[in-house]
């Protein structure tokens, strides 16, 4: 499984940032819009090796992050019910609603079980025939395939126990909304390699064109970051807002078309509001009728509530790339990754916990020692 | 900031969390709270992995340094291992990581009513084979049956107490600006093999636990004559939080350098898959030496001439530095980060 150590080769990445640097005659500001990217980038220090005219701000890519808090209220419902097995990616486990998260829902005795596919949920639904199994639908479009397909399983199954909380949003749309956005700062995009893996490059090429926004679909190694970040400041240069494909090896132009049939088959596109973000129109998926008995809302006559975000939080301002992670003044202190204050937060690919992690302590020092053995 | 008005309440759970028994944050935050203060001595207070007595004669005399641990992993057979092998490897590499040599060992066992005794027959073999290669011997014991449904089949809770033959302080406050850091091996394979098994997870290649005794390596190192200044068992929250606990404690930074640190390929690759982070993964057969810098060919050498440290390299050292308890990072692509304790367990993400 030799698939990573030659996209950190040091030598590649130091080659990518001298020739970023002979290109760039004027500061440019690119925003990263997945939260993956991010993540590698703060992870990594990619940032540290780029010239200081070229700055990054970072997107709303993270699913996590972006689930609006009224649905992580139905989760915690949901999960507390003594029928209901509740399954979810893990890293939802973390994310707090008003009161508590699942883990604290877990703790008191909710039958809360993490899943490392939604096929798992549909099979444990049969294995326990008298169990409500409830499967959190959440991400962009890379988990949607997998979800639609638990869907078409537990539907051709007649499975009356199995039920889906979706909450799936899109990216293009919510991209949209940042570049549409009257201070917005960006002038190139790095676009998420793997929601384009399955839904192709078409969908970017009206947002680059009508913005005249360079958009480069990148993926999520040093080097893979540190190509995309070329590509784009290179059509910067030259004044061009074309869509590029950096990431080859994964994406093709059109996409997994069998994956797109099989979203289209499942979901219909819905308004949806994204956590920091506010309602961003057809920016999410929702089950079509012929699978509206899946729907855990609808099954179990879960209503929606207002939750009110915390006003003092700035995440949504960081989602936007308008505001850095240290600029809050509440981050590091009031707002950690044990009590995160906001979206951006509370998921280990949220931008502030990325830099949180990462970037907490200033002042890092030189990391070799003179003294050190060889060895 | 404390006029901050968030529908988000600061969470300090009022309930025991898995993710409390991770080795991060959260545990911290248990013993800090709740443990230290309770139990405070001056023994305790040495926050190492085990506590070192010293018997008549004052400090010079005669050491011995005790532990205890228990274990819960599900499941309870894995690829390398087992609880057995665990239970007996865990205490005696505690004891070890205190400079001494393992001598006796008591065993408890927590039974779930139902619980196969074919099963049981095998955790106990595996304790017998690992006792053996340990060179320890399982002086004492207990069992307790628990009503079915009360827990997960099978705990075992061993405490071991080992001889030190030394003259040398082995703990955290003993590590000094320059010292070298290095590891015995590659890490977080135990992490991944277990998960593989609990997970149903399939990977191109089997990977296996780690879980070994490392009171032998730790012995070659003290027979080398080194100035061992701290030595830590890599388990749960995997490396990173091993040498956060000990720059912590010793109040000084730690630089460690990622290209020296060995991932197998196949580790890593289960790791991306996953989105976890290696090293953050619990290792059982693995540890850490501080030592003087001009000792650290000596001992890296010392460490290979073992089979637990055929792979033993140094990964970073030790400065005073101007942030006590900070640990940063070379990563691959020569920048700098910090290394942080996560809160608890590592949790998969979505995508």
């Amino acid at each position: 499984m030799r698939f990573v150590s030659e996209y950190r080769d040091a030598a590649a990445c130091q080659q990518l940032a001298q020739a970023i640097e002979r290109l760039v005659t004027r500061p440019w500001t690119i925003m990263e819009v997945c939260g993956g990217q991010t993540h590698a980038i703060v992870k990594f220090g990619l940032d540290q090796l780029l010239p200081p005219q070229v700055t990054l701000i970072h997107g709303p890519g993270c699913p996590v992050c972006v689930t609006p808090l009224e649905m992580i209220e139905k989760a915690l419902q949901l999960a507390a019910r003594p029928e209901v097995t509740f399954c979810s990616f893990g890293d939802m486990l973390r994310v707090p609603g008003c009161s508590q998260d699942l883990l604290a829902v877990k703790a008191s005795g909710g039958d809360v079980r993490v899943v490392y596919s939604p096929l798992d949920a549909v099979q444990l639904a049969r294995d326990e025939p008298d169990r409500e199994v409830v499967f959190f639908a959440v991400g962009f479009e890379t988990t949607a395939p997998a979800n639609a397909m638990a869907a078409v399983q537990a539907h051709e199954l007649g499975l009356p126990n199995f039920s889906l909380l979706v909450s799936h949003v899109l990216v293009p749309p919510a991209v949209e909304s940042l570049l549409s956005a009257p201070d917005c700062r960006i002038e190139g995009l790095l676009a998420a390699g793997h929601v384009c893996t399955v839904m192709g490059c078409h969908e970017y090429e009206p947002l680059a064109a009508r913005y005249h926004v360079p958009i480069v679909v990148t993926g999520f190694e040093p080097v893979d970051i540190l190509q995309g970040v070329h590509a784009c400041l290179r059509q910067l240069e030259e004044g061009r807002a074309e869509v590029e494909n950096a990431y080859a090896r994964s994406v093709r132009p059109e996409g997994n078309q069998p994956a797109q049939e099989l979203i289209r088959e499942v979901f219909e596109v819905v308004p949806r509001k994204w956590r920091g973000l506010g309602e961003i129109p057809r920016s999410g998926l929702g089950l079509r009728e012929p699978y509206a008995a899946l729907d855990a809302e609808r099954r179990f006559g879960l209503t929606d509530t207002d939750v009110p975000e915390p006003e003092a939080c700035l995440s949504g301002q960081v989602l936007q790339g308008l505001t850095r992670p240290m600029d809050c003044p509440a981050f590091g202190r009031e707002c950690t990754p044990e009590h995160p204050l906001g979206a951006t937060m509370v998921s280990s690919e949220g931008t502030c916990a990325a830099y949180y992690h990462y970037r907490r302590q200033r002042g890092l020092q030189s990391p070799r020692s003179p003294a050190e053995g060889s060895a | 900031m404390s006029d901050l008005q968030c529908p988000i309440p600061k969470r300090d759970y009022d309930r025991v969390l898995t993710a409390h028994g991770g080795g991060g944050r959260l545990m911290q935050q248990l013993l800090a709270d709740i443990f230290f203060p309770a139990f405070a001595n001056d023994l305790l207070g040495r926050r190492h992995d085990a506590a070192v007595l010293t018997l008549e004669g004052g400090a010079a005399g005669p050491r011995l340094a005790f532990t205890t641990d228990s274990y819960v992993i599900r499941p309870l057979f894995f690829p390398g291992g087992s609880i057995g092998h665990l239970a007996v490897y865990g205490t005696v590499n505690d004891l070890a990581m205190a400079g001494a040599r393992p001598l006796v060992l008591s065993a408890g066992f927590i039974l779930e009513e139902g619980f196969p005794i074919e099963e049981l027959q095998r955790v106990v073999a595996d304790m017998r084979d690992a006792a053996a290669a340990a060179q320890v011997q399982i002086v004492t014991g207990d069992t307790k049956v628990v009503e079915h449904g009360r827990e997960d089949g099978l705990y075992v809770n061993t405490a071991g107490i080992g001889a030190i033959e030394h003259n040398l302080t082995i703990e955290p406050q003993s590590v000094r600006p320059g010292d070298a850091i290095i590891l015995s091996g590659d890490i977080a394979r135990h992490g991944i093999a277990v998960m593989s098994v609990r997970e149903g997870l399939e990977f191109e290649s089997a990977i296996e636990s780690d879980c070994a005794p490392l009171a032998g390596l730790v012995g070659d190192l003290l027979a080398e004559g080194l100035q061992v200044h701290c030595l830590r068992d890599l388990t749960r929250g995997g490396l990173a939080a091993g040498v956060i606990e000990i720059a912590q404690t010793a109040g000084l930074q730690v630089h460690l350098r990622e290209r020296d640190i060995p991932v197998r390929d196949d580790v890593l690759g289960a790791c991306e898959i996953l989105g976890l982070d290696p090293l953050y993964v619990a290792n059982e057969g693995r540890c850490v030496a501080f030592v003087p810098a001009e000792q650290a060919d000596r001992a890296v050498a010392t460490m290979r001439s073992h089979p637990a440290g055929a792979a033993a390299t140094v990964i970073g050292h030790v400065t005073a530095g101007a942030d006590p308890g900070l640990v940063t990072l070379e990563t691959v692509t020569g920048t700098s980060r910090v290394v942080d304790l996560l809160s608890g367990e590592q949790l998969p993400r979505i995508c």
